[in-house]
Protein backbone atom coordinates (compact mmCIF):
# COMPACT_ATOMS: atom_id res chain seq x y z
CA UNK A 1 0.00 0.00 0.00
CA UNK A 2 1.39 3.37 -1.04
CA UNK A 3 2.27 5.95 1.58
CA UNK A 4 -0.13 8.90 1.62
CA UNK A 5 -0.28 12.56 2.54
CA UNK A 6 -3.62 13.86 3.76
CA UNK A 7 -4.75 16.80 1.65
CA UNK A 8 -7.22 18.86 3.71
CA UNK A 9 -8.44 21.48 1.25
CA UNK A 10 -10.52 24.36 2.64
CA UNK A 11 -13.85 23.25 4.08
CA UNK A 12 -12.55 20.34 6.16
CA UNK A 13 -9.95 22.22 8.24
CA UNK A 14 -11.70 25.59 8.13
CA UNK A 15 -15.38 24.65 8.65
CA UNK A 16 -15.79 20.94 9.49
CA UNK A 17 -12.70 19.89 11.45
CA UNK A 18 -14.66 16.87 12.71
CA UNK A 19 -14.11 15.33 9.28
CA UNK A 20 -10.34 15.92 9.62
CA UNK A 21 -10.31 14.32 13.06
CA UNK A 22 -12.50 11.40 11.99
CA UNK A 23 -10.33 10.74 8.93
CA UNK A 24 -7.13 10.75 10.99
CA UNK A 25 -8.63 8.43 13.62
CA UNK A 26 -9.89 5.98 10.98
CA UNK A 27 -6.61 5.92 9.05
CA UNK A 28 -4.66 5.33 12.27
CA UNK A 29 -6.95 2.52 13.31
CA UNK A 30 -6.71 0.92 9.86
CA UNK A 31 -2.89 1.31 10.02
CA UNK A 32 -2.72 3.42 6.87
CA UNK A 33 0.47 5.47 6.63
CA UNK A 34 -0.92 8.98 6.03
CA UNK A 35 1.05 12.07 7.04
CA UNK A 36 0.05 15.74 7.05
CA UNK A 37 0.75 17.81 3.93
CA UNK A 38 2.21 21.03 5.38
CA UNK A 39 1.78 24.18 3.31
CA UNK A 40 -1.01 22.89 1.06
CA UNK A 41 -3.54 25.44 -0.20
CA UNK A 42 -6.99 25.41 -1.77
CA UNK A 43 -6.99 22.56 -4.33
CA UNK A 44 -8.18 25.03 -6.06
CA UNK A 45 -11.95 24.56 -6.09
CA UNK A 46 -12.72 23.14 -9.54
CA UNK A 47 -16.13 24.71 -10.10
CA UNK A 48 -14.81 28.19 -9.69
CA UNK A 49 -11.06 28.33 -10.42
CA UNK A 50 -11.22 25.85 -13.28
CA UNK A 51 -14.06 28.04 -14.58
CA UNK A 52 -11.91 31.17 -14.37
CA UNK A 53 -8.45 30.34 -15.65
CA UNK A 54 -6.86 27.08 -16.64
CA UNK A 55 -3.25 28.15 -16.07
CA UNK A 56 -4.02 29.26 -12.49
CA UNK A 57 -6.02 26.11 -11.80
CA UNK A 58 -3.14 23.91 -13.00
CA UNK A 59 -0.47 25.97 -11.20
CA UNK A 60 -2.17 25.74 -7.80
CA UNK A 61 -3.17 22.09 -8.21
CA UNK A 62 0.32 21.07 -9.37
CA UNK A 63 1.90 22.94 -6.46
CA UNK A 64 -0.18 20.87 -4.04
CA UNK A 65 0.69 17.64 -5.83
CA UNK A 66 4.39 18.64 -5.99
CA UNK A 67 4.41 19.09 -2.19
CA UNK A 68 3.33 15.47 -1.87
CA UNK A 69 5.78 14.29 -4.56
CA UNK A 70 8.60 15.79 -2.49
CA UNK A 71 7.49 13.64 0.45
CA UNK A 72 7.32 10.61 -1.88
CA UNK A 73 3.70 10.12 -0.98
CA UNK A 74 0.46 9.87 -2.95
CA UNK A 75 -2.16 12.53 -2.24
CA UNK A 76 -5.23 11.43 -0.28
CA UNK A 77 -8.30 13.66 -0.52
CA UNK A 78 -11.50 13.43 1.51
CA UNK A 79 -13.45 15.76 -0.78
CA UNK A 80 -14.98 15.20 -4.22
CA UNK A 81 -14.05 18.76 -5.23
CA UNK A 82 -10.41 18.41 -4.21
CA UNK A 83 -10.32 14.98 -5.86
CA UNK A 84 -11.85 16.34 -9.06
CA UNK A 85 -9.42 19.22 -9.15
CA UNK A 86 -6.21 17.40 -8.20
CA UNK A 87 -6.85 14.10 -10.00
CA UNK A 88 -7.93 15.83 -13.22
CA UNK A 89 -4.98 18.24 -13.12
CA UNK A 90 -2.62 15.33 -12.43
CA UNK A 91 -3.96 13.41 -15.43
CA UNK A 92 -3.88 16.43 -17.76
CA UNK A 93 -0.32 17.34 -16.81
CA UNK A 94 0.92 13.77 -17.11
CA UNK A 95 -0.50 13.27 -20.59
CA UNK A 96 0.32 16.71 -22.03
CA UNK A 97 4.08 17.48 -21.97
CA UNK A 98 3.54 20.98 -23.35
CA UNK A 99 1.07 21.88 -20.61
CA UNK A 100 3.37 20.33 -18.02
CA UNK A 101 6.32 22.40 -19.24
CA UNK A 102 4.18 25.53 -19.19
CA UNK A 103 2.98 24.83 -15.64
CA UNK A 104 6.52 24.07 -14.50
CA UNK A 105 7.66 27.46 -15.83
CA UNK A 106 5.27 29.01 -13.30
CA UNK A 107 6.29 26.64 -10.49
CA UNK A 108 9.98 27.39 -11.12
CA UNK A 109 9.33 30.94 -9.90
CA UNK A 110 8.91 29.48 -6.41
CA UNK A 111 11.55 26.78 -6.78
CA UNK A 112 9.13 23.93 -7.29
CA UNK A 113 8.55 21.31 -9.97
CA UNK A 114 5.70 19.01 -10.89
CA UNK A 115 7.27 15.68 -11.84
CA UNK A 116 4.21 13.47 -12.26
CA UNK A 117 5.35 10.83 -9.77
CA UNK A 118 2.38 10.86 -7.39
CA UNK A 119 -1.15 9.53 -7.65
CA UNK A 120 -4.21 11.35 -6.37
CA UNK A 121 -6.60 9.22 -4.33
CA UNK A 122 -10.03 9.75 -2.81
CA UNK A 123 -10.67 8.08 0.53
CA UNK A 124 -13.71 6.20 -0.81
CA UNK A 125 -11.99 4.69 -3.85
CA UNK A 126 -8.89 4.14 -1.70
CA UNK A 127 -10.82 2.15 0.92
CA UNK A 128 -12.73 0.30 -1.78
CA UNK A 129 -9.65 -0.67 -3.77
CA UNK A 130 -7.09 -1.18 -0.99
CA UNK A 131 -9.37 -2.72 1.64
CA UNK A 132 -12.66 -3.64 0.03
CA UNK A 133 -15.98 -4.05 1.86
CA UNK A 134 -15.22 -7.50 3.25
CA UNK A 135 -11.87 -6.62 4.81
CA UNK A 136 -13.33 -3.40 6.16
CA UNK A 137 -16.21 -5.35 7.68
CA UNK A 138 -13.64 -7.40 9.56
CA UNK A 139 -12.30 -4.22 11.22
CA UNK A 140 -15.70 -3.08 12.51
CA UNK A 141 -16.15 -3.25 16.28
CA UNK A 142 -19.47 -1.39 16.57
CA UNK A 143 -21.95 -2.41 13.88
CA UNK A 144 -24.26 0.49 13.14
CA UNK A 145 -28.00 -0.09 13.20
CA UNK A 146 -28.72 2.92 10.98
CA UNK A 147 -30.67 3.62 7.81
CA UNK A 148 -28.62 5.85 5.56
CA UNK A 149 -29.35 8.02 2.51
CA UNK A 150 -26.07 7.84 0.64
CA UNK A 151 -25.03 10.78 -1.53
CA UNK A 152 -22.15 9.88 -3.87
CA UNK A 153 -21.71 13.44 -5.10
CA UNK A 154 -20.59 14.19 -8.63
CA UNK A 155 -16.82 14.39 -8.93
CA UNK A 156 -16.04 11.16 -7.13
CA UNK A 157 -17.34 9.26 -10.16
CA UNK A 158 -17.50 11.82 -12.97
CA UNK A 159 -16.11 12.46 -15.55
CA UNK A 160 -16.05 8.67 -15.70
CA UNK A 161 -13.47 8.44 -18.50
CA UNK A 162 -10.68 9.08 -16.02
CA UNK A 163 -12.12 7.57 -12.85
CA UNK A 164 -12.29 3.87 -13.70
CA UNK A 165 -14.92 3.35 -11.04
CA UNK A 166 -17.55 1.84 -13.30
CA UNK A 167 -20.78 3.29 -14.55
CA UNK A 168 -22.28 6.45 -13.12
CA UNK A 169 -26.06 5.91 -13.28
CA UNK A 170 -26.35 3.38 -10.47
CA UNK A 171 -22.96 2.67 -8.90
CA UNK A 172 -22.76 0.36 -5.87
CA UNK A 173 -19.18 0.47 -4.57
CA UNK A 174 -19.82 3.25 -2.06
CA UNK A 175 -23.06 1.60 -0.88
CA UNK A 176 -21.00 -1.52 -0.17
CA UNK A 177 -18.62 0.49 2.01
CA UNK A 178 -21.57 2.00 3.89
CA UNK A 179 -23.08 -1.44 4.45
CA UNK A 180 -19.73 -2.77 5.67
CA UNK A 181 -20.34 -0.62 8.79
CA UNK A 182 -23.59 -2.49 9.46
CA UNK A 183 -25.73 0.41 8.22
CA UNK A 184 -28.37 -0.03 5.53
CA UNK A 185 -28.04 2.12 2.42
CA UNK A 186 -31.63 2.98 1.50
CA UNK A 187 -32.56 3.71 -2.11
CA UNK A 188 -34.30 7.01 -2.77
CA UNK A 189 -35.56 9.11 -5.68
CA UNK A 190 -32.85 11.09 -7.49
CA UNK A 191 -30.11 9.51 -5.39
CA UNK A 192 -27.48 10.33 -8.02
CA UNK A 193 -28.61 13.94 -8.37
CA UNK A 194 -26.17 16.73 -7.53
CA UNK A 195 -26.61 18.51 -4.17
CA UNK A 196 -26.75 21.84 -6.01
CA UNK A 197 -23.61 23.40 -4.54
CA UNK A 198 -20.95 22.82 -7.20
CA UNK A 199 -19.74 24.87 -10.14
CA UNK A 200 -19.84 28.10 -8.18
CA UNK A 201 -23.65 27.90 -7.97
CA UNK A 202 -23.82 27.93 -4.17
CA UNK A 203 -21.68 31.06 -4.00
CA UNK A 204 -22.98 32.78 -7.15
CA UNK A 205 -26.64 31.75 -7.22
CA UNK A 206 -27.64 30.89 -3.67
CA UNK A 207 -31.41 30.85 -4.25
CA UNK A 208 -31.21 28.41 -7.16
CA UNK A 209 -28.74 26.26 -5.27
CA UNK A 210 -31.21 25.94 -2.38
CA UNK A 211 -34.03 24.99 -4.78
CA UNK A 212 -32.00 22.00 -5.93
CA UNK A 213 -31.13 21.13 -2.35
CA UNK A 214 -34.76 21.30 -1.24
CA UNK A 215 -35.72 18.78 -3.92
CA UNK A 216 -32.97 16.45 -2.79
CA UNK A 217 -33.94 16.80 0.89
CA UNK A 218 -37.61 16.07 0.11
CA UNK A 219 -36.58 12.85 -1.65
CA UNK A 220 -34.36 11.86 1.28
CA UNK A 221 -37.04 12.57 3.87
CA UNK A 222 -39.50 10.40 1.94
CA UNK A 223 -37.04 7.51 2.23
CA UNK A 224 -37.28 7.63 6.04
CA UNK A 225 -33.60 7.50 6.98
CA UNK A 226 -31.58 8.24 10.12
CA UNK A 227 -28.99 10.35 8.33
CA UNK A 228 -27.34 11.44 5.09
CA UNK A 229 -23.84 10.14 4.37
CA UNK A 230 -21.53 11.87 1.89
CA UNK A 231 -17.90 11.80 0.78
CA UNK A 232 -17.45 15.49 0.15
CA UNK A 233 -17.27 18.35 2.65
CA UNK A 234 -18.80 20.76 0.13
CA UNK A 235 -21.86 18.49 -0.26
CA UNK A 236 -21.68 18.11 3.54
CA UNK A 237 -21.82 21.88 4.02
CA UNK A 238 -24.66 22.18 1.51
CA UNK A 239 -26.68 19.44 3.24
CA UNK A 240 -25.91 20.66 6.77
CA UNK A 241 -25.80 24.45 6.74
CA UNK A 242 -27.92 24.56 3.60
CA UNK A 243 -30.66 22.63 5.38
CA UNK A 244 -31.16 25.51 7.81
CA UNK A 245 -31.24 27.98 4.90
CA UNK A 246 -33.82 25.79 3.11
CA UNK A 247 -35.99 25.76 6.24
CA UNK A 248 -35.84 29.52 6.39
CA UNK A 249 -36.54 30.02 2.69
CA UNK A 250 -39.27 27.40 2.21
CA UNK A 251 -40.79 27.25 5.71
CA UNK A 252 -39.84 23.56 5.98
CA UNK A 253 -38.69 21.74 9.09
CA UNK A 254 -35.92 19.45 7.87
CA UNK A 255 -33.67 18.11 10.57
CA UNK A 256 -31.72 15.36 8.83
CA UNK A 257 -28.29 14.67 10.36
CA UNK A 258 -25.34 14.73 7.95
CA UNK A 259 -22.21 12.57 8.26
CA UNK A 260 -19.09 12.33 6.15
CA UNK A 261 -18.18 8.69 5.51
CA UNK A 262 -15.11 9.10 7.76
CA UNK A 263 -17.46 9.93 10.61
CA UNK A 264 -19.74 6.97 9.89
CA UNK A 265 -16.75 4.64 9.67
CA UNK A 266 -15.33 6.22 12.83
CA UNK A 267 -18.48 5.29 14.77
CA UNK A 268 -18.26 1.73 13.46
CA UNK A 269 -14.58 1.57 14.48
CA UNK A 270 -15.59 2.38 18.03
CA UNK A 271 -14.97 6.13 18.29
CA UNK A 272 -17.55 8.25 20.08
CA UNK A 273 -19.68 10.93 18.36
CA UNK A 274 -17.90 13.77 20.18
CA UNK A 275 -14.46 12.50 19.14
CA UNK A 276 -15.67 12.62 15.54
CA UNK A 277 -17.12 16.13 15.72
CA UNK A 278 -20.62 14.98 14.79
CA UNK A 279 -22.17 17.33 17.34
CA UNK A 280 -20.47 20.32 15.72
CA UNK A 281 -22.83 20.20 12.73
CA UNK A 282 -25.36 22.97 12.14
CA UNK A 283 -28.23 20.46 12.16
CA UNK A 284 -28.84 19.45 15.76
CA UNK A 285 -31.00 16.35 15.90
CA UNK A 286 -31.19 15.22 19.51
CA UNK A 287 -32.92 11.92 18.70
CA UNK A 288 -30.16 10.95 16.30
CA UNK A 289 -27.42 11.93 18.76
CA UNK A 290 -29.10 9.86 21.46
CA UNK A 291 -29.28 6.93 19.07
CA UNK A 292 -25.60 7.02 18.08
CA UNK A 293 -24.49 7.49 21.70
CA UNK A 294 -26.53 4.41 22.57
CA UNK A 295 -24.96 2.51 19.67
CA UNK A 296 -21.43 3.55 20.62
CA UNK A 297 -22.07 2.66 24.27
CA UNK A 298 -23.23 -0.80 23.15
CA UNK A 299 -26.80 -0.22 24.34
CA UNK A 300 -28.41 -1.02 20.98
CA UNK B 1 -19.36 36.85 -37.98
CA UNK B 2 -16.46 36.11 -35.69
CA UNK B 3 -15.57 32.46 -35.36
CA UNK B 4 -14.11 33.04 -31.90
CA UNK B 5 -16.22 30.70 -29.79
CA UNK B 6 -15.77 27.71 -32.06
CA UNK B 7 -12.07 28.46 -32.45
CA UNK B 8 -11.55 28.52 -28.70
CA UNK B 9 -13.48 25.29 -28.24
CA UNK B 10 -11.66 23.62 -31.11
CA UNK B 11 -8.27 24.72 -29.78
CA UNK B 12 -9.16 23.04 -26.50
CA UNK B 13 -10.03 19.84 -28.37
CA UNK B 14 -13.74 20.27 -27.69
CA UNK B 15 -15.93 19.48 -30.69
CA UNK B 16 -19.53 20.56 -30.28
CA UNK B 17 -20.44 20.47 -33.97
CA UNK B 18 -21.72 16.91 -33.87
CA UNK B 19 -24.61 17.93 -31.59
CA UNK B 20 -27.92 16.71 -33.04
CA UNK B 21 -30.09 18.69 -30.61
CA UNK B 22 -31.66 15.64 -29.01
CA UNK B 23 -31.96 17.51 -25.69
CA UNK B 24 -30.63 14.69 -23.51
CA UNK B 25 -28.35 17.24 -21.84
CA UNK B 26 -31.17 19.60 -20.92
CA UNK B 27 -33.42 16.73 -19.87
CA UNK B 28 -30.70 15.35 -17.59
CA UNK B 29 -29.70 18.65 -16.02
CA UNK B 30 -30.43 18.88 -12.26
CA UNK B 31 -30.03 22.64 -12.41
CA UNK B 32 -32.23 23.07 -15.49
CA UNK B 33 -35.14 21.46 -13.60
CA UNK B 34 -35.11 24.37 -11.19
CA UNK B 35 -33.37 27.23 -12.98
CA UNK B 36 -33.14 28.97 -16.33
CA UNK B 37 -30.19 26.84 -17.47
CA UNK B 38 -30.81 25.26 -20.88
CA UNK B 39 -27.65 23.33 -21.74
CA UNK B 40 -28.70 22.49 -25.29
CA UNK B 41 -29.24 26.18 -26.01
CA UNK B 42 -25.78 27.06 -24.71
CA UNK B 43 -24.22 24.47 -27.00
CA UNK B 44 -26.36 25.68 -29.90
CA UNK B 45 -25.35 29.30 -29.31
CA UNK B 46 -21.70 28.30 -29.13
CA UNK B 47 -22.03 26.44 -32.44
CA UNK B 48 -23.51 29.55 -33.98
CA UNK B 49 -20.75 31.73 -32.52
CA UNK B 50 -23.25 33.85 -30.64
CA UNK B 51 -21.12 35.95 -28.30
CA UNK B 52 -24.20 36.65 -26.15
CA UNK B 53 -23.70 33.21 -24.61
CA UNK B 54 -20.70 34.65 -22.75
CA UNK B 55 -22.69 37.38 -21.01
CA UNK B 56 -25.63 35.06 -20.29
CA UNK B 57 -25.93 34.46 -16.55
CA UNK B 58 -27.20 30.93 -17.29
CA UNK B 59 -23.59 29.91 -17.97
CA UNK B 60 -23.04 30.17 -14.20
CA UNK B 61 -26.04 28.03 -13.21
CA UNK B 62 -24.27 24.79 -14.14
CA UNK B 63 -23.11 22.84 -11.08
CA UNK B 64 -20.58 20.93 -13.25
CA UNK B 65 -22.17 17.61 -12.25
CA UNK B 66 -21.16 16.10 -15.63
CA UNK B 67 -24.47 14.23 -16.07
CA UNK B 68 -25.03 15.79 -19.53
CA UNK B 69 -21.51 14.88 -20.60
CA UNK B 70 -21.91 11.29 -19.38
CA UNK B 71 -25.26 10.86 -21.17
CA UNK B 72 -24.59 12.68 -24.46
CA UNK B 73 -25.28 10.11 -27.21
CA UNK B 74 -22.76 11.85 -29.44
CA UNK B 75 -20.07 11.81 -26.76
CA UNK B 76 -19.69 15.58 -26.74
CA UNK B 77 -17.69 16.80 -23.72
CA UNK B 78 -20.47 19.23 -22.84
CA UNK B 79 -19.39 20.19 -19.31
CA UNK B 80 -15.79 20.66 -20.43
CA UNK B 81 -17.02 22.89 -23.27
CA UNK B 82 -19.13 24.89 -20.84
CA UNK B 83 -16.08 25.38 -18.60
CA UNK B 84 -14.11 26.59 -21.62
CA UNK B 85 -16.89 29.10 -22.40
CA UNK B 86 -16.80 30.30 -18.79
CA UNK B 87 -13.06 30.91 -19.02
CA UNK B 88 -13.59 32.92 -22.19
CA UNK B 89 -16.37 34.87 -20.46
CA UNK B 90 -14.04 35.69 -17.54
CA UNK B 91 -11.34 36.91 -19.95
CA UNK B 92 -14.00 39.24 -21.40
CA UNK B 93 -14.73 40.54 -17.90
CA UNK B 94 -17.96 38.64 -17.19
CA UNK B 95 -17.71 37.47 -13.61
CA UNK B 96 -20.16 37.43 -10.72
CA UNK B 97 -19.19 39.66 -7.77
CA UNK B 98 -19.43 36.63 -5.44
CA UNK B 99 -16.90 34.80 -7.59
CA UNK B 100 -14.54 37.79 -7.51
CA UNK B 101 -14.80 37.62 -3.71
CA UNK B 102 -13.89 33.89 -3.66
CA UNK B 103 -10.91 34.68 -5.90
CA UNK B 104 -9.80 37.46 -3.59
CA UNK B 105 -9.90 35.03 -0.67
CA UNK B 106 -7.44 32.74 -2.42
CA UNK B 107 -5.26 35.71 -3.39
CA UNK B 108 -5.22 36.87 0.24
CA UNK B 109 -4.92 33.66 2.23
CA UNK B 110 -4.60 30.70 -0.13
CA UNK B 111 -8.04 29.31 0.67
CA UNK B 112 -11.44 29.86 -0.94
CA UNK B 113 -12.93 29.30 2.51
CA UNK B 114 -10.51 30.67 5.12
CA UNK B 115 -10.27 29.72 8.76
CA UNK B 116 -12.51 31.64 11.19
CA UNK B 117 -12.59 32.04 14.97
CA UNK B 118 -15.57 29.70 15.42
CA UNK B 119 -13.76 26.85 13.64
CA UNK B 120 -10.56 27.47 15.61
CA UNK B 121 -12.60 26.79 18.76
CA UNK B 122 -14.14 23.68 17.22
CA UNK B 123 -10.65 22.44 16.32
CA UNK B 124 -9.48 22.92 19.89
CA UNK B 125 -12.53 21.07 21.24
CA UNK B 126 -11.49 18.13 19.08
CA UNK B 127 -7.91 18.25 20.31
CA UNK B 128 -6.64 19.48 16.94
CA UNK B 129 -4.16 22.33 16.51
CA UNK B 130 -6.30 25.47 16.11
CA UNK B 131 -4.32 26.34 12.96
CA UNK B 132 -4.35 23.48 10.42
CA UNK B 133 -1.25 22.20 8.61
CA UNK B 134 -2.04 24.23 5.51
CA UNK B 135 -0.64 27.35 3.89
CA UNK B 136 -2.38 29.31 6.67
CA UNK B 137 0.25 28.07 9.12
CA UNK B 138 3.36 28.69 7.04
CA UNK B 139 4.05 32.29 6.06
CA UNK B 140 6.78 31.29 3.61
CA UNK B 141 4.45 28.89 1.81
CA UNK B 142 1.79 31.58 1.61
CA UNK B 143 4.27 34.06 0.13
CA UNK B 144 5.26 31.44 -2.46
CA UNK B 145 1.64 30.84 -3.33
CA UNK B 146 1.09 34.57 -3.80
CA UNK B 147 4.06 34.75 -6.17
CA UNK B 148 2.63 31.80 -8.11
CA UNK B 149 -0.76 33.52 -8.44
CA UNK B 150 0.95 36.70 -9.60
CA UNK B 151 3.00 34.76 -12.14
CA UNK B 152 -0.30 33.49 -13.56
CA UNK B 153 -1.61 37.10 -13.53
CA UNK B 154 -4.65 35.82 -11.66
CA UNK B 155 -4.92 39.08 -9.72
CA UNK B 156 -5.23 41.05 -12.96
CA UNK B 157 -7.74 38.59 -14.41
CA UNK B 158 -10.18 38.83 -11.52
CA UNK B 159 -9.73 42.53 -10.78
CA UNK B 160 -12.84 44.63 -11.40
CA UNK B 161 -12.55 46.07 -14.92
Amino acid sequence: MAKLSLFLGCIVPNRYPGIEKATKLCLQKLEVDASDLPGASCCPAPGVFKSFDKATWLALASRNIALSEKMERDVLTVCNGCYGSLADANIELKKDPEMKACTNTCLKEIGMEFKGTAEVRHIIEFLYREFGPEKLKGCITTPLDLKVALHYGCHLIKPSKDRNLGETEAPVFFDELVEATGAKSVDYTDKMMCCGAGGGVRSGHAAESLEMLEHKLACIRNAGVDCIVNACPFCHLQFDKGQLAVNEKFGTDYSIPVLHYSQLLGLALGFSPDELGIEQNAVQNIEFLAKIYEISAGLR
Amino acid sequence: MSEELLKVLKAAGLDVLSCMHCGTCTGSCPSGRHTGLNTRRIIRDARKNRATVLSDDALWLCTTCYTCQERCPRGIPITDALLELRRLAVRKGFMLPEHRRVSEMVLECGHAVPLDEETKKKREELGLDPIPETVQKYQEALEGLKILLKTCKFDELVAEK
